[in-house]
């Protein structure tokens, strides 16, 4: 079943930036682009769980702040030589409000 | 259509090209490759392991058969190329097969030098230089006892040692008296005779040769005097000569080498050539670190991205015989200009030699401890001014009281499973594995697979050891080292245009100098923030999304995702009421963990980032700011009890400290920075391992500089010494701006004052009074901007507000 929530406007993400969404079933970080994509992660690092809604974005990436791991906004997967994935959620951008498709968590 | 581009040589820096290629141009061509060897691309470096019988043929292979598949390039493996129709523009292999290409790429390698000597075309008679070599000396030595390699250097001191530890008896005949006289000078030279004699292994110096004697197969060698030895196989090690038959049959303008310009062109605008068939600049190659160098340009230019340019190379090179360990770079014999530094402990089997030219290192040879080799290799390829620290030069950049890595400094003598970094746990044995499994060769490759120094870095001079000895010598030799992936230019040239252009914005910066990411990197936008910000104070904008998680909600994050917080303590200095305030809030907030640092101040632990304005809120109604215990800023002033308690205090070191602090703190800066004040020269604020310390003396201040206690313990230089309070202020504002202005971004003083030298610092600072009081003044200035407390700005309300807040919170 698909369950789609509003989250927040595009606006109150800042670019280049990110904001966390807290859910019952843990933090689900909420990146804003240069180019004003939106994606949204498991806020848990592939390596030893690092909060990557702390890190710095960078095209559709993001470093995790704890040992530098670089994550793909697109499919959570490690770049480069590291291997490693967190869960993505589907997001819908309408009139610059943000939806999150919840449920599936990987 | 895609174009067509074919190769013509499947070896090192050919397969290196279209791996350079493919990274940033992976749909331009339809790629086609002919390879006279049976194989797909192999190390040919590490033949001479596998002659040793430390690897086999299947650890060598860099790219195999379905690496081509997986790229859709179609490989011609044991097809040579015998002639090319330049006109119609198609090579012509020896099967008769036929490929036509829009652009062609020569790759075609060298060829050993088999000196015509009669009886030189006997069976039994080889160069050293591919698979099948290999192969025939394995089988040799199965059948025969008698091997002769002629030539002493490098390729044949291999071979040698490769035969006779297949069992062979060697002898290894050599024309001059010292031993791969390119790479040793006569002592050095006589050292490594020496140990590889006690190895097992004889040498005929200063012996030409004269015939090759036998029927169909090779029986013996005789010399010009006379003499005979027996042998059942001859390995001719003289030498090699740029692979130029197929260029020449097409009229391709050849010399030595194939000439090519600084793209990696020929004559023929549709053709590029690379690697040791190449003459460039006069020059010609047999390493692999400038043929990669030259397949990156030549990438480059066959993806028609035009930038980069390849201006000749520097080598330096090793012996890859297991035990022995040796280096050497530049021009170490030296002339009536230049100057030597030696040094010779002949019973530990260790000799170093250092030439010098107008205090620059213009060549090394090191025998037996070769730690510090790819310093030396830094420090003459920078043309680094020496003359600061001459006297220690030869001492190497390996002190005692290096952490990390358990004392050793000698990779080669360390077993498998020791652990060469401390920080992730890596051992030798891991850093070998990655080496040879994933075809790594650089010190960059070796960290993005292992995490070897990828962390504090104190083993990377280990990490760069095991990687020569694993692959041979590999010592990437550009010059300047980019600032980060994204770009070409260095620090230096960034922190020019930024000045020379006025560019006031990261994004200026990269329009500027067109980065190849659109916003870069996680590290080189803090690097261009901090740039821009030094440089225009007035003007640039901070940007907080191009800052490390600290410095943008101001506190430590730790494992677990919380924070730490630090108070600033003025120079050591508490009261009860701080301390009160304190431990309010650390019973308020159920803060799990209160500890003293290191730096004279309280770390309250593990706050939630939701808690941090809060918490920082009652800390600023008892009159406390942040302590930057997270910030590239000055970090803490020690100071020790001083005039004012101490007996033997000089000067009230406290209250200098409190003065200094107040005067620094906020600053933006390269890297972390600390200050200490000591009463007197016992220094128990350990003044003499600070970026900035003061030692007070009965007559006045000593001021010290770029010490650092972390992960490479050194002491600092003396500045000068002053008689005034006023003075060491001046003074201090004035190293901290030059430090600001002129350091890369992430160097600490010490790296920074290695690499300008104190002399370049003194004249600043010292000597000319006029550039101290300007440099002083702009920190000054630059200082009214910065010393605004970062927790009351967010405890406002005013400043980030969306940083402590979730976006939404789902129940
Ligand atoms: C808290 C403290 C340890 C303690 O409990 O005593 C500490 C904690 C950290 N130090 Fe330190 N250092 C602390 C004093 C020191 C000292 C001692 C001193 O300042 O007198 C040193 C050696 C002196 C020096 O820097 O020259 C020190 C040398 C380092 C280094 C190595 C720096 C170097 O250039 O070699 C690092 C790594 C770095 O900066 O890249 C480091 C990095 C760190 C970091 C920031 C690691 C990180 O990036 O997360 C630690 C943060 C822990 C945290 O979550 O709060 N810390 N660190 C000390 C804080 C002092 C303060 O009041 O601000
Ligand atoms: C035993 C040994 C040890 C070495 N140790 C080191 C070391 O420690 N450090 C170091 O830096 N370097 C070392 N080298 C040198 C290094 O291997 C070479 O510099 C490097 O391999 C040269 O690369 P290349 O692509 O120019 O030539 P190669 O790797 O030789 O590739 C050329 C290829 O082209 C093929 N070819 C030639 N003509 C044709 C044709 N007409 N048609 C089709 N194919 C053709 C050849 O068969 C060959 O496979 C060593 C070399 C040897 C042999
Ligand atoms: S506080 Fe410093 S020494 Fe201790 S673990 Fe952290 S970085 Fe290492
Ligand atoms: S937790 Fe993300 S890199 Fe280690």
């Amino acid at each position: 079943m698909s369950n789609w929530v509003e989250v927040g406007t595009v606006e109150e993400i800042p670019k280049l930036g990110s904001r966390v969404l807290q859910t019952p079933d843990g933090d689900v970080a909420i990146f804003r682009t240069a180019d004003d994509a939106i994606f949204a992660l498991r806020d848990k690092c592939p390596h030893k769980d690092g909060p990557l809604s702390q890190g710095i974005v960078h095209g559709h990436n993001v470093t995790c702040p704890l040992h530098n791991w670089k994550i793909s906004l697109e499919s959570g997967e490690a770049q480069g030589p590291d291997e490693g994935c967190t869960g993505s959620y589907a997001v819908k951008v309408n009139d610059g409000r943000i939806q999150v498709e919840l449920k599936s968590q990987s | 259509m895609k174009e067509k581009l074919v190769l013509v040589g499947n070896g090192m820096a050919g397969v290196r090209t279209l791996e350079e290629l493919l990274k940033i141009a992976p749909d331009k061509y339809e790629i086609t490759v002919f390879g006279a060897e049976p194989y797909g691309n192999y190390n040919r470096i590490l033949l001479s392991p596998v002659l040793a019988g430390e690897k086999s043929i299947d650890d060598i292979m860099l790219n195999t058969i379905e690496w081509y598949e997986e790229h859709n390039i179609t490989l011609h493996s044991g097809k040579k190329v015998v002639n090319v129709d330049r006109r119609q523009r198609k090579v012509i292999a020896d099967d008769g097969s036929e490929e036509p290409y829009d652009r062609l790429l020569l790759a075609t390698g060298s060829n050993p030098f088999i000196i015509p000597v009669p009886g030189h075309d006997k069976e039994g008679v080889i160069g050293f230089r591919d698979i099948h070599d290999v192969d025939t000396m394995l089988d040799c030595a199965r059948r025969f006892k008698h091997a002769v390699v002629i030539g002493g250097g490098l390729l044949g001191l291999e071979a040698a040692n490769g035969l006779m530890l297949q069992g062979m008896n060697v002898t290894v005949v050599h024309l001059m008296e010292t031993l791969m006289e390119r790479q040793m000078d006569p002592v050095s030279g006589e050292m490594l005779k020496q140990e590889l004699e006690t190895k097992g292994l004889n040498f005929l110096m200063n012996t030409q040769t004269e015939a090759i004697l036998g029927d169909e197969r090779v029986s013996g060698v005789r010399f010009s005097d006379g003499s005979e030895i027996a042998a059942d196989l001859v390995v001719m090690a003289a030498g090699i000569r740029p692979n130029i038959e197929l260029a020449k049959r097409i009229g391709l303008h050849a010399e030595r080498g194939i000439v090519v310009n600084d793209t990696m062109q020929t004559f023929d605008p549709k053709i590029y050539s690379v690697g040791e068939c190449v003459q460039h600049r006069g020059e010609t190659y047999g390493l692999v670190a400038p043929l990669f160098e030259q397949a990156k340009v030549c990438a480059n230019h066959l993806a028609e991205h035009g930038i980069g340019f390849y201006e000749g190379s520097v080598t330096s090179t090793k012996l890859k015989v297991t035990g022995v360990d040796l280096f050497s770079a530049g021009d170490f014999i030296g002339d009536e200009t230049t100057e030597e530094i030696v040094m010779k402990d002949a019973a530990n089997g260790i000799y170093k030699k250092l030439v010098l030219k107008d205090n620059k290192i213009h060549g090394a040879v090191l025998y037996g401890d070769t730690v510090d080799g790819a310093w030396y290799f830094q420090l003459l390829r920078d043309q680094t001014d020496v003359s600061d620290f001459r006297e220690s030069l030869m001492f190497g950049q390996a002190h005692l009281g290096d952490s990390g890595h358990g004392g050793e400094n000698a990779a080669a003598a360390m077993s498998d499973d020791m652990e060469i970094c401390g920080c992730n746990g890596v051992t030798k044995g891991c850093v070998v594995k990655a080496i040879t499994n994933e075809g790594l060769f650089t010190l960059d490759e070796v960290r993005a697979h292992t995490k070897a120094s990828a962390s504090c870095g104190s083993c990377t001079g280990l990490v760069e050891q095991v990687l020569a000895s694993t692959v041979g010598d590999y010592s990437a030799s550009t010059k300047a080292t980019p600032m980060c992936k994204c770009t070409d230019h260095c620090h230096d040239t960034v922190r020019a245009a930024i000045r020379d252009h006025h560019l006031t914005s990261i994004q200026a910066v990269r329009d500027h100098l067109e980065w190849r990411e659109p916003d870069g990197c996680a590290s080189c936008r803090p690097a261009l923030n901090f740039y821009v910000l030094a440089a225009w104070p007035a003007e640039a904008v901070d940007d907080p999304q191009s800052r490390f998680i600290n410095e943008r909600v101001h506190a430590n994050i730790q494992k677990d995702g919380s924070y730490s917080v630090v108070p600033r303590m003025w120079g050591g200095l508490t009261t009860p009421n701080e301390l009160r305030a304190i431990a309010d809030v650390a019973d308020k907030f159920e803060v799990p963990m209160v500890k003293v640092t290191g730096g004279q101040r309280i770390d309250l632990f593990g706050i939630k980032k939701e808690d941090l304005p809060a918490v920082w809120s009652d800390l600023n109604d008892a009159g406390m700011v942040s302590g930057h215990a997270y910030g590239k800023t000055l970090r803490t002033v020690k100071t020790c009890v001083g005039s004012e308690w101490c007996r033997f205090g000089t000067q009230d070191s406290t209250g200098l400290g409190v003065q200094l602090e107040k005067f620094t703190w906020g600053s933006n800066m390269p890297h972390k920075f600390k200050i200490a004040v000591s009463g007197c020269p016992r220094n128990c604020a350990e003044a003499t391992i600070k970026d900035f310390g003061v030692v007070c003396v009965d007559s006045g201040y000593e001021l010290h500089v770029a010490g650092n206690g972390g992960i490479k313990v050194r002491a600092t230089d003396l500045l000068c010494k002053v008689a005034s309070e006023a003075e060491v202020k001046e003074y201090c504002g004035a190293f901290i701006q030059l430090y600001r202005e002129e350091a890369h971004y992430l160097d600490r003083t010490a790296p920074w004052i290695e690499r300008v030298g104190l002399s370049y610092v003194k004249e600043k600072v010292v000597e000319d009074a006029a550039s101290r009081k300007a440099l002083n003044e702009r920190f000054i200035e630059s200082q009214k901007r910065s010393q605004n407390d970062p927790w009351a700005e967010r405890v406002s309300g005013k400043v980030a507000a969306d940083e402590f807040t979730p976006l939404k919170v789902i129940s």
